[in-house]
């Protein structure tokens, strides 16, 4: 009688803790879209949580204006081929790592992560020289275009990608391998027949988490771009200015940024972790 | 057939498919580096009445040991990683302990407080701006009303730092309460049930049983966390804007080279080589924290 009651009373605490833990996490962020649903006006008047009435002009200004617009295409175009880009590239050097025997491979795979630990703000010069100087055709330069975006997001992304498919196609029986050779196949057919359809779920993970972290990339965004391919979270520093910000549409524009993070979160919950510490840590 | 998958085991077949990323990164990743090695040592100012690099052998490094300004930065990210990944660690294995038990609901509590993981670092930024602003912010009006405290990130740099500090705990306490969750489920019964049979308090137990099988997970953890705490930019500079308490390592080298703001890139380039070395060398000797425990454990 008294265990039944000690265990009601422990579930009961538990689940006060969390609610508890819930609004904390949740506040901040309810507060932002509270904000984002208030006029000017409205704004400086005593703080309150709750919403009175429906404002969505802060979103419908954002979303009908054309910076806005293309900083949401340059991020969507950027974050989608950096994916792309990342997944197939971390395939095959991660198959090649894994099925080769390649001299200082080990070094090669303890650079790689090396890419990923080094600040960013101590790369920004060189990369706005080379981006305006050194990579130059005629009038064309990296600097200010998707593409120079594109292929520097992979220093950050490509390390974890391969690190994290490591692990997957060293899992994959290299027999499997063999038995398709046997049968005929390339190169191309092994790894269209075996290794990515067995590796399916690994990839589609890598893909989505370097989504997101080019979708959240800023610092190199800020800098290596000024008008046309400039992103929506650069676009987000933008609306702080000397003259005054105008702080509902910022909050809506940040609603907006994080949508992406919310479905992440609820799809790719259980391989967070894994990606976060390169495959240090499995759940 | 056997020689038809040697010669399909060719390595050179392995580089060429290797080849692409290092391309990759050897341009994106490891000539930045070379670059601002070779431009420390020169005096390039791209505004100055003579245009291009003049060799200052370590004239920039001379200069760099006294700006206090870049001392100071790097003083407060110190501070700012330590007290902010103490306090995470400790919270983020309270709650993972939490999570070992079963509720109704622990999923979906779960999911909610993995969500700011994945938040993009400028939004993190705007979401505690918006809560700190003076003028319409709840924090400063609530401090005011009930607790008659002058709250104002802007004048007082201890606010600024520990504002930065609560927004980095809110961001990746749930890292590392995911990381430890991991940890603890790995953690296997028997030893455990083992010394509570031995007569072991939970303080023991937790001491002598779970913090060694834990070790490994916490040392990687405080890895990445302090990696990633000593290069924080985006966020904190869009809670504070570079205000006093703020002006970060990262922050600073960012406003130094930036190329709108100053284009002393000989200087810049210095103090990126120099914050690289320090990284570098935190990240060896956390190595070698690291594995040199681990060999103590097999021995």
């Amino acid at each position: 009688m008294s265990g039944a009651r000690r265990r009601a009373l422990r579930t009961v605490s538990s689940l006060g803790f969390w609610v508890f833990m819930t609004l904390l996490t949740l506040i901040p962020i309810w507060w932002m879209f509270v904000v984002s649903m208030r006029s000017r006006v409205e704004l400086f008047s005593r703080p309150n949580l709750a919403i009175s009435r429906l404002f969505l002009e802060n979103y419908s200004n954002v979303l009908t204006d054309s910076t806005f617009q293309r900083y949401m295409t340059n991020s969507v175009v950027v974050s989608s081929c950096n994916a792309a880009l990342v997944m197939a590239l971390a395939l095959l050097a991660t198959y090649a790592l894994s099925r080769y025997k390649l001299v200082g491979r080990d070094n090669i795979f303890f650079w790689l992560i090396t890419n990923r630990m080094a600040p960013p703000a101590a790369f920004l010069l060189p990369l706005f020289i080379m981006f305006t100087r050194s990579f130059r055709i005629g009038n064309w330069t990296l600097f200010d275009t998707q593409l120079g975006l594109i292929l520097l997001y992979c220093v950050f992304n490509l390390p974890f990608a391969i690190w994290l498919l490591k692990g997957v196609v060293d899992g994959i029986p290299i027999e499997l391998d063999d038995a398709a050779m046997i049968d005929g196949a390339g190169l191309g057919g092994v790894l269209r027949h075996v290794v990515i359809p067995l590796a399916a779920p690994g990839l589609a993970v890598t893909g989505i988490l370097s989504w997101v972290f080019a979708w959240n990339e800023y610092l190199f965004a800020a800098n290596l771009t000024s008008v046309e391919a400039r992103t929506i979270t650069t676009g987000l520093a933008e609306f702080v200015t000397v003259t005054g910000t105008n702080w509902g549409e910022l909050a809506a524009m940040s609603m907006i940024t994080l949508i992406p993070s919310a479905i992440i979160v609820i799809v790719a919950q259980r391989y967070i972790v894994m990606g976060l510490t390169f495959g240090a840590v499995k759940e | 057939m056997g020689e038809y998958i040697s010669q399909m085991r060719n390595p050179r077949t392995g580089w060429l498919l290797l080849s692409p990323t290092l391309i990759i990164l050897i341009i994106f990743g490891f000539m930045p580096f070379l670059y601002v090695l070779v431009v420390g040592f020169f005096d390039w100012n791209v505004f100055a009445a003579e245009d291009g690099m003049r060799f200052n052998g370590l004239g920039n490094y001379r200069r760099l040991v006294f700006d206090d300004l870049f001392l100071l930065s790097v003083g407060l990210t110190i501070r700012f990683a330590v007290f902010a990944i103490v306090s995470e660690v400790v919270f983020g294995f309270l709650l993972a302990q939490m999570l070992t038990r079963n509720f109704p609901g622990k999923s979906i509590f779960r999911i909610i407080h993995t969500f700011p993981l994945m938040i993009a670092p400028i939004a993190v930024g705007a979401i505690w701006r918006l809560l700190v602003i003076p003028g319409f912010g709840p924090v400063p009006f609530v401090l005011d009303r009930w607790f008659d405290f002058t709250y104002q990130i802007g004048t007082y740099p201890d606010q600024a730092l520990a504002t930065s500090v609560i927004m980095d705990v809110w961001h990746w306490t749930p890292f590392v309460t995911l990381t430890m969750l991991a940890g603890l489920s790995a953690i296997p019964r028997e030893p455990v049930e083992q010394a509570k049979v031995d007569g072991a308090n939970r303080l023991q137990v937790f001491w002598y049983v779970t913090l060694p099988f834990l070790r490994p997970v916490l040392l990687t953890t405080v890895f990445i966390r302090i990696m990633d705490a000593i290069r924080t930019v985006d966020e904190v500079w869009m809670l504070a804007g570079g205000g006093p308490g703020t002006r970060f390592t990262g922050i600073y080298i960012w406003r130094v080279t930036s190329p709108g703001a100053s284009a002393d890139w000989g200087y810049g380039s210095s103090i990126s080589l120099i914050t690289l070395y320090l990284t570098i060398v935190l990240c060896w000797l956390l190595f070698i924290a690291i594995s040199g425990r681990r060999k103590g454990e097999v021995e």
